[in-house]
């Protein structure tokens, strides 16, 4: 053999741009993958909760309840309102009880009376399942029993689940518990069936406050995305990583 | 090579042969990768189905006006425009075919979700007109006195 030099630089740029070509280039994509890797799915919920304006009168709870058909006296719920009192001796006092379902009737926090002088602060905080770009209770599934759909919403197959727990202990927001009826894990679905028809959730619509809102990300005319993108909102527990899709206006640190 | 010999492959052979029939058999043709990777989108496709095909039993404020124009329009012009049907009289679902009567929530627990004073800043709570749930007429029902259409003071019964 006797390389001319147009081979050789022919043969060594070839060698090249293969031995940096990644692997994943060459991986085979099913359609599925290859469609929502391109993202072009048309919608992506997100959901805005403005604390400045619930007052925790709790109907939401009780509208998911009843929608959803999670048991009502069972103390399990798919969303959930919390109270929080500041006093001037720098303490956060919390409470839910029943999760807000018959809302916040009485100024007894834990059987503790806080004199109304002492307030620095109160606020109600509602909370949902942050349907997660990246969910952790997803990952943990050891058989594939939940998952995210391509228009965000992260579900749990009943048929599938075998009420392992494990993503109850994984979602790092506590919004999964285990359904005392069907015995799997259970969630809330930003009532999927219902935005999947037009219609807003049962806490959006049951809101009279107007403290919940529901949204479409992927479209810039959508109120809520108009929220996110031009006013001060916070996540919950940003410092995990799983990028959680409910935006919370008047936000405040000692929110957990 | 002798007979005994290839009996060890014979069974595993007969092992793998037995899960795959099995897999074929109880794991659903649609179950696979169906979403954006392995992490998050490996699961049945029939699931979202499922859970589309919940029944919707909130239906709002449109469905009710429809037949009681009349309760819906004196909601509408009074501060309680703001609150849906449904949350006092109860989810409509096919109401009037199932159920045929709803259930209204009279009780005082459910006014004093907003009307129960709590002095809170940083929120509309304390702003609403509220009363003191020991002092005020307590054992009482609200709707023996206030009409929850009507709720001004100088409407009450």
């Amino acid at each position: 053999m006797n390389p001319s030099r147009r081979k050789f630089v022919k043969t060594a740029l070839g060698g090249g741009l293969a031995a940096t070509l990644p692997l994943s280039a060459l991986k085979m994509l099913s359609p599925a993958e290859a469609h929502a890797s391109i993202g072009d799915d048309k919608v992506r919920w997100a959901f805005v909760v403005d604390t400045e304006k619930c007052v925790g009168c709790g109907l939401c709870v009780k509208a998911c309840k009843l929608e959803n058909e999670v048991p009502y006296d069972a103390p399990v719920t798919r969303t959930w309102v919390e109270r929080y009192v500041i006093t001037k001796d720098g303490k956060s006092h919390i409470d839910t009880p029943n999760g807000g379902r018959d809302g916040f009737t009485s100024p007894k926090i834990r059987d503790e009376v806080i004199p109304a002088d002492e307030i620095t602060q109160a606020f109600f905080v509602p909370k949902l399942c942050n349907q997660c770009s990246n969910p952790a209770c997803v990952q943990v599934c050891p058989v594939g029993a939940t998952f995210q759909t391509n228009d965000g919403v992260v579900l749990v197959d009943r048929s599938w689940c075998i009420g392992c727990g494990y993503c109850i202990m994984a979602c790092p927001y506590g919004v999964r518990f285990f359904h005392p009826v069907y015995k799997t894990a259970e969630k809330c679905t930003f009532c999927y069936h219902r935005i999947s028809k037009g219609l807003k959730t049962a806490c959006v619509q049951a809101c009279p406050f107007g403290a919940r809102q529901i949204g479409n990300l992927k479209d810039p005319a959508d109120p809520v995305t108009k929220i996110i993108m031009t006013q001060r909102v916070a996540v919950l527990k940003s410092e995990y990583g799983t990028k959680p899709q409910v935006y919370y206006i008047g936000f405040d640190e000692r929110v957990r | 090579m002798k007979n005994h010999a290839w009996r060890p492959f014979l069974v595993a052979g007969g092992a793998v042969a037995l899960l795959l029939t099995v897999r074929a058999n109880v794991v659903p043709s649609d179950f696979g990768v169906n979403g954006k990777n392995f992490t998050y989108g490996f699961y049945r496709k029939g699931a979202i189905a499922y859970w589309k095909a919940v029944k919707v039993k909130y239906r709002g404020r449109e469905y009710c006006q429809d037949c009681h124009e009349d309760k819906e329009k004196a909601i509408m012009a009074s501060p309680h425009q703001i609150i849906q049907c449904e949350n006092c009289h109860g989810p409509a679902i096919d109401h009037p075919d199932n159920p045929p009567k709803l259930t209204i929530d009279r009780s005082r627990g459910l006014c004093l979700r907003c009307h129960a004073l709590l002095p809170y800043p940083g929120t509309n709570r304390g702003s609403i007109p509220g009363i003191d749930p020991d002092e005020h007429n307590p054992k009482q029902a609200c709707v023996d006195c206030h009409n929850p259409h009507h709720p001004n003071l100088e409407d009450m019964k």
